[in-house]
């Protein structure tokens, strides 16, 4: 028993506890040294915090104390129940009631919580898809929490009504092939009914090629980086320009690739507008890490990744200003933040999308500015002068 | 140590070897680089359970967080230093990092290290009966590959640039540009270097499970007379197997990326105003290899915690385990289908969507075995005769776990719920309980109900009852209000949720989770008392404190090098002989053979051995004979 004696050691103790000391001593020194350097404010404040610190240590410790001594007065009663020859507490009993009050509580909880904060849950979908969603959210809802409910009775239900006796012995039951056939079949049956159900309403959500005869979607690019969106209409043509990564800078934050001349018409927005009941396709894309658009509202998701631009098709269907008649919060806005990890701060990642109506949309598009403003002119032509010599130089090189 | 590799028919004098070998043991050679599997299980627990408690102060950290997003702690400042907390508020770049290594260690090192490593390592030689495992020396060295690995995570906070930050899943690109985050720099590189050296861990102690449980049974112990525990681990053992290796083929090319300018995740990169060289790579290829692990990995993490749990529950109702055969193949079942679902992770990150409908079929098929055994062990414990143990009440909390957060699966494996659900808290409440809180309680069932075999002391069973109560309610309170933040739209991973309009009111909700977590983590002093406290000071156990049938119980108190004295017993029978009627005891041990026990045998015990049923009707005509 090397590991006992090792513990046993009254040397190694003391040195121990030698060393508990001094590490204490160690981080006290530490605490004077800096609050020597800092403004007496703060060494007020570190004072305030170690006394706060050891008041909610004493708090813990004072706690399991009194565990503790709860823990030895029922031991000291178990013990008199048995010197007087009575039976102690049956704590066996104990946890199956315990299992049964948790049951009730539990349910209630569970209860409370549906109402509570079930009302807070799915802001009124506000596309077209998002509606096919919440049917099914609602159905599988249904489903579930009825086998929820109905599993955890029985499971505690069980627990309370077969705790132990001594009057009886377990039921000897090793198998029964008929039950295990039918509790196969029939959440195989009821996944079978939600699998097809959302199997082909994903493939129509994902299904992101206009059809024959539909209108063409409005085309919008929502380029993800650290840690903005940058959002791009095309113009009069309806064409979104091509882009070339190497192409970013400063002033081409896209990278618009000015070859391509659909680009030269292309609009520069800080805020996501949409029209109201016209399918829209959101082509999305990032230009240093993964990003995720994610609108709830919407119910819209899809990762944002650099090197493999993704879409979402979808049709908004109520307008902003109408949704804040609706939910009466005259500030409420629709947004659009980013859902994939992506540093600092990823968590302030947003953007307002706004909601309009056909006109009040074209309005909008009519007073945004051009993505190829005064400065990329400028630069570009800069480029074009010095890639003209280039080329002359060349040629010359390869004349001699 | 020939006596270790086979059963051998000549035990007693391979016993008096062990035993002067036992004398000539040093401290060295007995606690730290032992090759008994009882005492490399323990240092796998006791290192598991540091690495637990280390990954629930980080939680309770951003929790603080994430109930008073705007209060500074100046003691923050003081535990934490200035880099990670500036004026006692935590740095949003740490607060990711804090996320990443919680998630890291939880999954990694405390649930398949702490879980497997424990418990098959302590289990499997002695349910199978066999005197060690089939390589003790790759047993010893699985377990310091494991130490070093969780030495080098944890040492990745003593950087003054943080620990790994992109989250438990690294996803490239964040994960392989060091300017794009704190995190993604030298704490990357030690997450990376770490998670290589556990994987290398992961699979020796792997592939000795599957052969200690292959070659190394006892006689008379054919497959179907395994305990499920047994069953769990061997699959489990597999599932490792054949997964771990591809998230090193992952991490490896991410390392290739990192510091080699290779781009096997990487394409048309700008990172901070800088155009980055990389072409041609994608990061969706990173996902996949890392889901095809990632995805087994979390069964890896719950099986054996069911096995544990089948186990106990049968030794504590005083009745078989409902539909043995039915259990085996739900879990033969879950381990071949965890391979073809990884997809279900993927839906909304740019996969091509008809792979995911079909990872949506695949997945919503893996729902029906686990149904089956949820409905199983309701079926065991039903008409039982339930003793609650410390250990039956953990496995009751698991089954009421695993049911709660399995259900909330069936939402977000179907691609067109997962829309809306992918990556917010719906999804953190739904793992945190069918894997997370459930596997902890196989754990901690496991740890309770075979402390007498680890330590040859019984632990406290009121301080287990206390314990239990506060995590479980803990538990229950801190993930079923997160189910409706998620079905909100609050996304994970977020630092605050004071930026966005809409998500500010959950603020009180954050608060009311936070204080929950701090009263289950606080709940866990209770186990660690009891358990550091019953390891020299607990009552002394019997050789078989629950009436149990499995083998290990017919082992000596004293647990001795090679594990039994003499020779190692012959099984007769399976493991869940249980309140049998026609016996006058509750429980029949796996040793003994039908012939002492005419009076309660019954056709359905020889169904699955011939041998068996022969040797019963020889008897029968022997015994008709005498009369």
């Amino acid at each position: 028993m090397g590991f006992k004696t090792l513990i046993k050691n009254k040397f190694l103790t003391a040195l121990f506890s030698m060393l508990m000391l001094s590490g204490t001593e160690l981080v006290m020194a530490q605490d004077a040294n800096s609050t020597n350097t800092a403004t007496g404010d703060q060494s007020a404040q570190q004072a305030g915090m170690w006394t706060s610190v050891s008041y909610y240590v004493l708090l813990f410790v004072v706690v399991c104390f009194a565990v503790a001594v709860v823990g030895k007065i029922l031991r000291v009663y178990d013990l008199t129940l048995q010197m007087q020859r009575k039976k102690g507490i049956n704590w066996n009993n104990a946890m199956a009631v315990a299992f049964l009050l948790f049951l009730i509580l539990g349910l209630a909880g569970v209860y409370y919580s549906f109402s509570v904060q079930g009302s807070m849950i799915l802001p009124e979908a506000a596309s077209q898809h998002g509606k096919t969603m919440d049917t099914m959210f609602w159905t599988t809802f249904g489903i579930t929490v009825v086998v929820f409910i109905a599993t955890q009775i029985l499971l505690f239900g069980f627990v309370f009504y077969y705790r132990n006796s001594d009057k009886r012995k377990g039921y000897y039951l090793p198998h029964n092939n008929t039950i295990e056939k039918a509790w196969t079949i029939a959440p195989a049956i009821v996944l079978t009914v939600l699998v097809v159900f959302g199997f082909f309403s994903w493939r129509k959500i994902t299904n992101t090629v206009d059809a024959k005869g539909e209108t063409a979607s409005i085309n919008i690019d929502v380029t993800g980086h650290q840690f903005a969106w940058e959002i791009r209409y095309p113009g009069r043509d309806g064409k979104l320009g091509a882009k070339n990564y190497k192409l970013i800078s400063g002033t081409n934050v896209l990278g618009l690739d000015f070859k391509d001349r659909n680009g030269l018409d292309d609009l520069h927005a800080d805020t996501l507008v949409l029209p109201v009941n016209k399918s829209v396709r959101l082509n999305i894309l990032a230009q240093d890490v993964i990003h995720s658009v994610y609108m709830p509202n919407f119910r819209v998701q899809m990762n944002a990744v650099p090197g493999l631009p993704t879409f979402f098709k979808f049709t908004p269907t109520i307008t902003t200003a109408e949704m804040r008649s609706r939910l009466d919060q005259p500030d409420f806005e629709y947004h659009l933040y980013c859902n994939k990890i992506c540093g600092g701060s990823h968590y302030n990642m947003q953007k307002i999308v706004k909601v309009v109506t056909q006109a009040e949309y074209y309005d909008w598009l009519a007073h945004q500015k051009p993505y190829l403003n005064d400065q990329l002119k400028k630069e570009l032509k800069m480029a074009d002068a010095t890639e003209q010599k280039g080329g002359e130089n060349k040629r010359l090189a390869l004349n001699n | 140590m020939s006596t270790l590799a086979v059963h051998d028919h000549h035990g007693v004098e391979h016993h008096d070897h062990d035993h002067e070998h036992h004398h000539n043991e040093t401290f060295i050679s007995k606690y730290i680089f032992s090759m008994d599997h009882k005492m490399i299980a323990k240092q796998f627990l006791i290192t598991g359970i540091t690495m637990a408690v280390i990954a629930m102060i980080l939680s309770i950290l951003f929790r603080i967080q994430l109930a008073y997003p705007d209060k500074s702690f100046p003691f923050l400042e003081t535990l934490l230093g200035k880099n990670f907390a500036p004026g006692g508020r935590l740095d949003s770049n740490f607060y990711l990092s804090l996320v990443t290594i919680h998630g890291t260690i939880m999954v990694f090192f405390v649930l398949t290290a702490g879980l497997s490593g424990t418990f098959s390592n302590l289990l499997i030689p002695f349910q199978v009966g066999a005197r060690d495992m089939a390589s003790p020396f790759m047993n010893m060295l699985s377990y310091w590959l494991f130490f070093t690995a969780s030495v080098i995570m944890l040492s990745s906070f003593l950087l003054q640039t943080q620990p790994a930050g992109p989250g438990w899943t690294i996803y490239p690109p964040l994960s392989a540009l060091p300017k794009a985050m704190p995190g993604s720099g030298m704490g990357m590189t030690l997450w990376l270097i770490s998670m290589v050296l556990f994987v290398a861990s992961s699979l020796m102690g792997g592939i000795n499970y599957v052969s200690t449980v292959l070659n190394m049974r006892t006689k008379g112990m054919d497959l179907w007379k395994m305990p499920l525990t047994i069953w769990a681990f061997f699959l489990t053992a597999i599932l490792g197997i054949l997964a771990f290796p591809v998230l090193v083929a992952g991490v490896v090319l991410l390392i290739f990326d990192r510091s080699f300018g290779t781009s096997f995740y990487l394409s048309d990169i700008v990172v901070q105003g800088q155009v980055m060289n990389f072409e041609g790579g994608s990061p969706i290829l990173f996902q996949h290899l890392f889901w095809f692990l990632g995805h087994p990995e979390v069964y890896i993490v719950i099986m054996p915690a069911m096995g544990l749990v089948s186990e106990v529950m049968a030794v504590n109702s005083r009745k078989p385990i409902f539909g043995y055969h039915a259990m085996v193949y739900s879990l033969i079942g879950i381990t071949v289908l965890s391979f073809i679902v990884w997809g279900h992770h993927m839906f909304v990150t740019g996969m091509n969507p008809f792979l995911g409908g079909v990872f949506m079929i695949t997945t919503l098929i893996i729902a029906v075995p686990s149904a089956v055994k949820t409905f199983n062990w309701l079926a065991t414990l039903w008409r039982g005769n339930i003793r609650f143990t410390p250990a039956m009440l953990f496995s009751i909390g698991f089954v009421s776990f695993f049911i709660s957060g399995g259900i909330t699966g069936i939402f977000l494996g179907n691609a067109t719920l997962d829309i809306n659900l992918h990556d917010t808290y719906f999804v953190v409440a739904h793992f945190h309980l069918v894997m997370g809180s459930a596997a902890i309680f196989g754990m901690l069932a496991g740890v309770y109900h075979w402390f007498p075999k680890m330590y040859g002391r019984l632990m406290d069973e009121k301080l287990g009852y206390l314990h239990f109560w506060l995590t479980f309610i803990g538990a229950y309170l801190v993930f079923f209000p997160m189910h409706f933040m998620g079905l909100d739209g609050v996304p994970r991973r977020y630092y605050s949720f004071t930026e966005i309009e809409s998500l500010k009111q959950w603020v009180s909700v954050n608060t009311f989770i936070t204080w929950a977590a701090i009263m289950a983590a606080l709940a866990q002093v209770a186990f660690l008392f009891n358990f550091f406290y019953s390891i020299f000071k607990g009552k002394h156990a019997t050789q078989n404190p629950w009436g149990s049938n499995t083998l290990e119980w017919t082992t000596p108190v004293e647990r001795i090098h090679g594990n039994w004295p003499g020779e190692i017993p012959t099984v007769y029978r399976w493991p869940y002989d249980y309140s049998k009627p026609g016996h006058d005891e509750d429980f029949i041990p796996q040793t003994v053979p039908f012939s002492q026990t005419m009076s309660s045998n019954l056709p359905h015990d020889f169904e699955d051995s011939p041998v068996g049923d022969q040797e019963w009707v020889n008897t029968s005509k022997s015994n008709e004979h005498v009369k």
